[in-house]
């Protein structure tokens, strides 16, 4: 069966059965999407169980010739890398839906946006042929365009265009990149192919390696976004709906550091090992920025949308650490954060929803009024902070433990964000939930109904899940993660091995050569 | 070369243009001897149709052959074809869109259609002229017709403006053609393209001043048609005062026309000397996209941004030609294909939402029209998305083929200034569905004229936008056999 075509195509299906009803008949709507999400969740579900963890090769591969003049192939698979992100997709979609009851302007435009979005998201996460990989990436952009500018907040229009044009930038050099990759293929192989796969094998020239890893990491720094390319996200994330931000968080900005394991590491080895001061750099730089500046804010969502740079840089720093903790760390961490971040946003909606107002001022001591809430909230804060237990902690340790390994100084560095998440964290917690009821509308607050209950609740589940039992998740992604090393890590040796040369007494070094022998 | 053989002619081979002929005239008869009862009902609009359908089928017939006529001066060739198919294509499209159009101005006269057809037969010739002078009579053809086609709102001053800029500046590009044409001829001896490029072999590149200031003549004027920078400075004002229908006929064919001819000149006549013209050409490229999209940002008349959008696709055509490999060439084709659909479907909504005295051109009047016209502002919405260049409509395949093109043959910078030009594009067609989706309607829509001829042109455009982004194997391969007779 083809099952990854059947997950990824199914929404677009359910468009066509949306489009078909009434416009007025809102709860049908609703009804509908939501059931279309949660089979296409619990179709997805096989592929956990039916996922052989023992291989590296890919899973699942339906390949069908598309522009076979230009060797284009619709071709699709999973590896122990992309499993966990379609998993995320498809169990936040339902969630995010479910958070969109309140819609009523347009909501049938608003679904079927959803559902595209669902398409193009599961779309990315699984091609293995970089046309199609493209194709699916700009796809993605359309329907988060318009649910940031026709359903967002007052600066909408401009929050949605900035969106937009930021990732359009960067992606047009990756197709650039992609295309010149395509010739030096047919250079090497005299065989015009856009798989991935066969790109893997080829060996290029550090040089050229240089120009297309640029390229690349352009386009992913910005979707991740990477310190100083951020800027996009604050205002993408205060003017979206909330199942807005909760799918830009939990999934498309996973979609730039999943970029950087799928194509950069491996298609450029030698370049990304250059290139890890860099982004190391720009990984810690966010990560210390994005807590600082989440600190100071006033507005609830601007808080969260900062504290995104923040966790995000430790993916970063995770992926380039270039050892399996490091990656399994980072790959995790994506999961985490867009669980994590993803309540977060769910439960400023709610906060939203009931005082229309975001500013952490305009709340305090909500805990009396709403205390299954305070419960929930406490659970999911404390897992962005990274509380042992909780998932956090185990995508956080895992990061560190690995950037220790090859690069302590960067290590030490970021273990800062820790201890500045927890005070952001906190402090905002604090403000909301503790203290006396100064506003006399916080006094008649409800606590939460079944609804927002079963938004959270599989979340919350979740997050503990992998915060107690995390090699559930873990060990499907060792032989991917392994085989991902070995693919980047050919370099390893020659990289460290020229760091001697030049710099022979700091005790850094022999932590990377203990990496090498450990396996 | 003898005076009889001026007479050998295929009877094949120009059968479509003696069908279109034919049928033009008709018209202008029917025009006369019908009654107003007959005309109201759009009869004319059917029998040009039928025509230019007609024309199709028999273009359809010698596919895969190539026949020589007026001593080899004419060819039909899968090149000639390719093109005629999209003439014939923007002119049945051109027809839809308009006859709802005509008569809400009341400028519904035979001569409309007619000149129309007329106009198409000279696009057929350019693309079939296997020597300059016969390239040079088609562009007459077509360009008559169109000065007089932008003037047709007769009563309008901003119309006759247009005819008149328009007839001027592309009398003297016309002239520049001529003058470049006539330099290769005192140059070479010869004006069939086969036998220039022999000339130009044989004496191992071009050498000779003359051929080579005749070479850039025929730049300037073929540049004029194709609306390159800086031979742009027409677009505007004409775009703006043609009658709407006309303007998206223009925007399309003689843009295609002049492709043609400038791909069938520069690969078959010049091809051996690339090195000599591909710098000026890259020159052009650069201007051309830069200037288009820059200045299309600053447009608040939809009309104005259309056609400084047009003078953009322009730039990124002329990429393909300076690439000149058997990725570019084909990929001109592809996205002319492409950009007639794209075009022309744009061009029909704005005649829709228009009304008469109110040519509703401002890009302001489209706000709130996505909920209220879905139907409408989701055809416009695709277009406009595949102009950008956007996942997975027409003209992002149609850009995916020339940057290929480009970086095949090792121009990196262009595709680079290239795809940076398709970043600042996104800008303005992204507005125009800002406008739509997010923006309170400032003015009543309704009532709408929605004449079924133009729902049917705006659904064949969506279709065709579409169909060739999702599926555009089939289109690219019959394009890569029609370039291959230009080598």
């Amino acid at each position: 069966m083809p099952i990854l075509s059947l997950i990824t195509f199914l929404p677009v299906i359910g468009v066509f059965f949306i489009l078909s009803m009434d416009s007025r008949r809102g709860e049908l709507i609703r009804i509908t999407t939501l059931l279309v999400s949660i089979v296409v969740f619990v179709l997805s579900l096989p592929l956990y169980f039916n996922f052989d963890p023992r291989g590296h090769e890919m899973q699942f591969v339906e390949k069908l010739p598309w522009i076979p003049s230009f060797g284009i192939h619709y071709h699709v698979g999973i590896d122990g890398i992309s499993l966990f992100l379609i998993l995320l997709t498809t169990f936040i979609t339902p969630i995010a839906i479910l958070a969109s009851w309140h819609i009523t302007k347009h909501l049938k435009e608003y679904m079927i946006a959803m559902l595209v979005l669902e398409t193009g998201m599961i779309g990315v996460f699984i091609s293995l042929d970089l046309f199609l990989f493209y194709v699916f990436w700009e796809l993605m952009l359309i329907p988060m365009y318009l649910l940031i500018g026709i359903w967002g907040g007052p600066r909408r229009i401009y929050a949605a265009i900035k969106f937009f044009i930021y990732t359009m930038s960067g992606s047009v050099f990756m197709l650039l990149a992609i295309i010149a990759l395509y010739f030096l293929n047919h250079r090497a192989t005299g065989e015009y192919t856009f798989n991935l796969l066969e790109f893997y094998r080829l060996e290029l020239s550090f040089a050229v390696q240089f120009w297309l890893f640029l390229a690349f990491a352009f386009a992913f720094a910005i979707k991740v976004p990477m310190f100083p390319f951020h800027t996009w996200l604050p205002d993408a994330h205060v003017e979206a709906p909330t199942a807005g931000s909760v799918i830009l968080a939990g999934v498309l900005l996973k979609m730039g550091t999943y970029g950087f394991v799928r194509f950069c590491l491996p298609l450029f080895p030698a370049a990304s090992h250059v290139f890890i001061p860099v982004v190391s750099w720009m990984a810690i730089v966010g990560i210390i920025y994005g807590a600082l500046v989440s600190m100071v804010q006033d507005d609830l969502k601007k808080l969260v949308a900062y504290s995104s740079v923040s966790h995000l840089g430790f993916v970063m720093l995770g992926i380039f650490a270039f050892n399996i903790q490091g990656i399994e760390g980072g790959i995790t961490q994506m999961i985490n954060h867009g669980l994590s971040t993803g309540a977060l946003f769910l439960v400023v909606g709610m906060l939203y929803e009931r005082r229309h107002t975001r500013m952490i001022a305009d709340f305090g001591g909500l805990t009396k009024r709403m205390p299954v809430f305070a419960t929930l909230f406490l659970i999911v804060t404390l897992s962005s902070i990274g509380l042992p237990g909780l998932n956090g902690f185990v995508g956080e340790f895992l990061i560190l433990l690995g950037a220790f390994k090859s690069r302590i100084l960067y290590a030490s560095i970021a273990t800062s964000g820790i201890i500045l998440a927890a005070v952001y964290m906190l402090w905002m917690f604090q403000r909301v939930m503790f203290h006396e009821i100064i506003h006399e509308e916080n006094k008649t607050l409800k606590d939460i109904n079944k609804r927002e209950f079963a938004i959270l609740l599989p979340l919350v589940l979740i997050i503990f899940w992998i915060g107690i039992y995390p090699n559930s998740f873990l060990r499907k992604m060792d032989a991917s993660v392994n085989h991902l090393l070995k693919q980047a890590g050919g370099e390893v040796q020659t990289a460290s091995h020229l760091q001697t040369q030049n710099v022979p007494v700091t005790p850094q070094i022999d932590i990377v050569s203990e990496t090498e022998t450990a396996w | 070369m003898t005076p009889a053989s001026i007479m050998t002619f295929n009877i094949l081979s120009i059968l479509p243009i003696l069908i279109l002929s034919g049928f033009g005239m008709i018209v202008l008869f029917v025009d006369i001897f019908s009654s107003r009862r007959w005309r109201e009902k759009n009869l004319l609009a059917y029998v040009s149709l039928l025509g230019v359908i007609l024309a199709a089928i028999f273009a359809r017939s010698s596919t895969g052959t190539t026949l020589f006529s007026f001593n080899e001066t004419f060819t039909i060739d899968n090149y000639s074809l390719f093109f005629n198919f999209i003439f014939l294509l923007s002119t049945g499209l051109t027809i839809l869109i308009s006859h709802s159009y005509i008569r809400r101005e009341e400028i519904n006269h035979g001569e409309y259609y007619a000149l129309i057809l007329f106009s198409t037969i000279g696009m057929m010739l350019m693309a079939a002229g296997a020597d300059l002078l016969n390239i040079y009579i088609g562009l007459e053809v077509m360009s008559v017709s169109i000065y007089i086609l932008t003037g047709f709102k007769r009563s309008k001053l901003i119309s006759n403006e247009a005819s008149l800029k328009y007839f001027l500046l592309g009398a003297f590009a016309t002239g520049f053609l001529l003058y470049g044409i006539s330099l290769i001829y005192g140059s070479t001896g010869t004006i069939n393209l086969k036998q220039v490029a022999g000339f130009i072999a044989s004496k191992g590149g071009i050498s000779d001043p003359v051929l080579l200031m005749g070479m850039g003549l025929i730049i300037v004027g073929l540049g004029f048609k194709v609306a390159s920078v800086p031979f742009h400075t027409w677009v505007p004002d004409v775009y703006e005062g043609a009658p709407t229908a006309i303007t998206a006929f223009m925007s399309v064919g003689p843009k295609a026309a002049g492709f043609a001819a400038f791909l069938r000149i520069f690969m078959t006549a010049f091809g051996s000397t690339h090195g000599e013209w591909q710098k000026i050409i890259s020159i052009l490229a650069i201007l051309t996209m830069t200037t288009g999209n820059v200045i299309a940002i600053a447009q608040t008349n939809i009309k104005r941004m259309l056609a400084y959008s047009s003078i953009a696709h322009a730039g990124y055509l002329l990429i393909a030609l300076v690439a000149a490999n058997n990725i570019g060439v084909p990929g001109t084709l592809f996205y002319l294909l492409a950009y007639t659909f794209m075009n022309i479907g744009a061009f029909a909504i704005v005649i829709v939402l228009s009304r008469k005295g109110d040519e509703c051109i401002q890009i302001n009047d489209y706000a709130g029209l996505g909920f209220k016209h879905p139907f409408l502002a989701i055809a416009m919405t695709l277009f406009m998305l595949s102009m950008a260049g956007v996942p997975p409509m027409a003209g992002f395949v149609g850009k995916f083929y020339i940057f290929s093109a480009a970086i095949k043959s090792g121009y990196i910078g262009l595709a680079i200034i290239g795809v940076i030009n398709s970043v600042i594009s996104v800008y303005y067609y992204l507005r125009i569905t800002v406008i739509m989706y997010m923006k309170e309607p400032a003015r009543e829509f309704t009532p709408l004229t929605i004449s079924p001829l133009i729902v049917a042109a705006i659904v064949i455009s969506m279709v065709g936008t579409l169909h060739l982004g999702i599926f555009p194997s089939k289109v690219m391969e019959i394009a890569q056999q029609a370039t291959l007779i230009l080598k």
